[in-house]
């Protein structure tokens, strides 16, 4: 705990040192290039998220925020094992990746304007279309966020949610009384205390945190799904192709599912007719050398990681202890908004 | 006349070379100031502080001036945040001294068990790391407070609970200004009667009782117009609501954690402090002052002390910085000063980390050599004055 407040600080300091000392932040030479040049990719995760990006009692790390960063590693090496996790916190992620310490960061990251605009970055795509909702135990008997006028709510800071939760009771004349916290592990921990009435996050957090309680029974998750949270990889703006490998990552693996290319079956994709199921698999065309990869990259995406289908059932999904629904972030073609750009 | 020579040709050698790092020194800040601001434009991040003005939006737990998400700005959340901070520093400041001055004397004592008890204090306080203490003490405090809806009520309707204590706050009606003239003109004359009856001892030798009327002058006086101008002061109670306390004075656990834990570990260095500066003054000094007669109460506080003093501001003015810079770990349990405010949601939100953070630490060097500055002051008046 102390060493990620102190990193956060540190990471800030480091950054401003860095632009005050004339360190070309960005390096001279291309993402990519740097990225195959160290033999491996530096991603940003979240690291105490259940489901999303957290080490396993082993040390390895999983998540489908996780994944997203092992398929582009699989991508570039062939190999998902070469990647470096660094965890980070809402508060030290985008100084994190400004400064250069890491190449991508794929940590449940709202896009918005502003960060859009001032922040020297760009968002890649969006992984999963999320919105902040609210946790209270049930012996409050509270059934809406409406009811929680009044309420202490603990919130993690530097994120949307603190945003938007002083944006929704001010537009629904509530009276707040937040308590903030540096990591969304303190925040939780002092909900879970009895400091906080509720603890609010975006929804998918909360499913995971909710399991992470010591008696997860005892707390419900209210019905108000107060915000829109696109949750979006991001990189360093300036870097076109980084941009378009990251953001191609995600799409070939929406792709893969729609075409129904599995990890099973991808061997056997490979000397199907279908035209559009070669094109992505690197069978006919140069899309990938396009990209500075190898043309067969979304194949190694697929056999390794799987598609987005899979990646989602595996971690949050009916496959994981958080069974979360794939509601919004079902394909476009199953009444979702996941939605893959063609591949030619 | 060659002598002569040579040493204004050093002592303009010696001004040339100070000159030129004074020059260096400022080139470089001033490179540094330079390339900042060519690498953010070159990287794309916004620079300046046009963030100033705008909506914070985000809500603050602990305001001590008018604060609201949807209206207030950045800089306003600013100013929220330092005064949490200087809050925190103050009252750690005031306990951690009177409690390190206590522990510090008792360990000075002639009693086997007192002096022990402090020895033990003082080790075992300045040996666990701030940080463990901080989050023991934040864990303590709220796990062993009440449940909301266990409340414990206090006697003059104070509420305490895991939200925090929540104290009658007074309303003073417009006529209560009569009642702090009052006390002011009070306290001017006490002060002046104070002056005079030590004038008086130092001119005949006689002393004057003048306790009573001191008393009189600083507490009867504000009562009597308090009494007069027919109690133009209420309270407003506390009062439960569904989900929280409303109304009243507000003591959140996470600023009693915070200044009690600044306080309790200051105090076990401000002991030591103490300790060598007592023993510091020669023991001449108390026998001398026994063979005058005075008690040992008045041989600490009129012959020990004011000598050990001049050895304990210093190191205690580095004390008292040590408390301020510390109560930054306040963003680790959620006291929203000012790391945790400015370098923690302003910058997340607004992502200017290179102002913020700049601003954050000309902030502290500021607050820091304020301090240093009235301790210094306050050293100086307590300096030998040679007669």
């Amino acid at each position: 705990m102390k060493g990620l407040t102190m990193r956060r600080l540190a990471t800030a300091v480091a950054l401003t040192m860095a632009l005050a000392s004339g360190t070309q932040v960005a390096a001279a030479d291309t993402t990519l290039a740097a990225v195959k040049q160290r033999g491996e990719l530096v991603c940003g995760a979240n690291g105490t998220l259940a489901g999303f990006g957290m080490p396993d009692p082993q040390g390895s790390w999983t998540g489908f925020d996780v994944d997203f960063c092992r398929a582009i590693a699989a991508a570039i090496f062939n190999d998902p094992q070469k990647v470096k996790f660094v965890p980070l916190t809402a508060k030290d992620r985008f100084t994190a990746l400004q400064s250069g310490e890491i190449d991508v960061l794929s940590r449940n990251t709202t896009w918005t304007l502003s960060r859009d605009t001032s922040l020297g970055l760009d968002f890649a795509a969006v992984t999963y279309f999320d919105g902040q909702g609210f946790m209270v135990r049930k012996a409050l008997k509270v059934s809406s966020a409406l009811e929680l006028s009044d309420a202490s709510v603990c919130v993690q800071q530097g994120t949307t949610s603190e945003l938007n939760l002083a944006d929704y009771f001010r537009s629904n004349r509530m009276s707040l009384k937040s308590v903030t916290f540096a990591t969304g592990e303190e925040a939780l921990k002092a909900y879970e205390s009895g400091r906080c009435d509720a603890y609010t996050t975006d929804s998918s957090g909360l499913y995971g945190e909710r399991l992470e309680l010591s008696d997860p029974s005892q707390h419900i998750v209210l019905p108000e799904i107060i915000s829109k949270e696109p949750l979006s990889s991001v990189v360093r703006h300036g870097d076109n192709q980084w941009t378009d490998i990251v953001r191609w990552t995600h799409f070939v693996m929406i792709d893969a599912e729609e075409l129904g290319i599995n990890k099973g079956n991808v061997d056997a994709k490979l000397k199907s007719d279908d035209p559009e199921t070669r094109r992505l698999l690197g069978v006919e065309g140069q899309y990938g050398e396009a990209l500075g990869l190898t043309n067969d990259w979304a194949y190694r995406i697929i056999k390794h990681i799987g598609n987005y289908g899979e990646s989602f059932e595996r971690n949050i999904g009916q496959g994981s202890p958080l069974k979360i629904v794939r509601g919004l972030n079902a394909l476009w073609t199953k009444g979702g908004l996941q939605y893959g750009p063609p591949v030619r | 006349m060659l002598q002569q020579a040579l040493l204004t040709r050093r002592r303009l050698g010696g001004v040339i070379l100070q000159i030129a790092i004074v020059v260096l020194i400022g080139g470089l800040g001033y490179w540094a100031a330079y390339n900042a601001a060519l690498n953010l434009s070159r990287a794309n991040i916004a620079s300046g502080f046009g963030f100033w003005n705008n909506t914070a939006g985000f809500d603050i737990s602990q305001t001590l001036i008018a604060y609201s998400a949807s209206t207030s700005s950045f800089g306003r959340a600013f100013w929220v945040g330092l005064l949490n901070t200087l809050l925190v520093g103050a009252v750690g400041i005031v306990l951690a001294t009177i409690l390190g001055f206590v522990i510090g004397i008792a360990r000075l004592s002639n009693n086997w068990l007192v002096a022990r008890l402090a020895g033990g204090y003082v080790e075992l306080v300045r040996n666990v790391p701030l940080l463990l203490q901080l989050l023991f003490w934040y864990n303590a405090v709220l796990k062993s407070l009440p449940l909301l809806h266990g409340s414990m009520a206090l006697p003059g309707g104070a509420i305490l609970n895991n939200r925090g204590l929540f104290l009658p706050r007074p309303v003073f009606a417009a006529n209560f200004s009569a009642v702090v003239v009052a006390f002011v003109v009070g306290l001017a004359c006490a002060i002046g009667l104070t002056i005079w009856s030590r004038w008086r001892r130092e001119r005949t030798g006689a002393d004057a009782h003048i306790f009573w009327p001191v008393l009189a002058l600083i507490v009867g006086l504000p009562l009597i117009v308090f009494v007069a101008a027919g109690f133009p002061l209420h309270f407003n109670l506390p009062q439960m609501g569904r989900f929280n306390v409303s109304g009243g004075l507000e003591i959140l656990p996470e600023f009693a954690a915070l200044a009690l834990a600044l306080s309790i570990y200051t105090a076990a260095f401000i002991a030591e402090v103490v300790r060598a500066g007592v023993l510091a003054v020669s023991h001449g000094q108390t026998e001398a002052a026994q063979a005058l007669g005075l008690r040992s109460g008045h041989t600490l506080r009129l012959v020990v002390l004011p000598q050990a003093m001049r050895v304990i501001v210093p190191p205690l003015t580095s004390q008292y910085l040590n408390l301020i810079k510390n109560s930054s770990l306040a963003v680790v349990i959620g006291y929203p000063d000012l790391v945790q405010v400015f370098a923690g949601s302003v910058l997340n939100i607004t992502g200017q980390a290179v102002e913020v953070i700049a601003l954050t630490m000309a902030v502290y060097l500021a607050i820091s050599l304020f301090t240093s500055l009235a301790m210094n002051l306050y050293a100086r008046s307590m300096a030998i004055a040679e007669r």
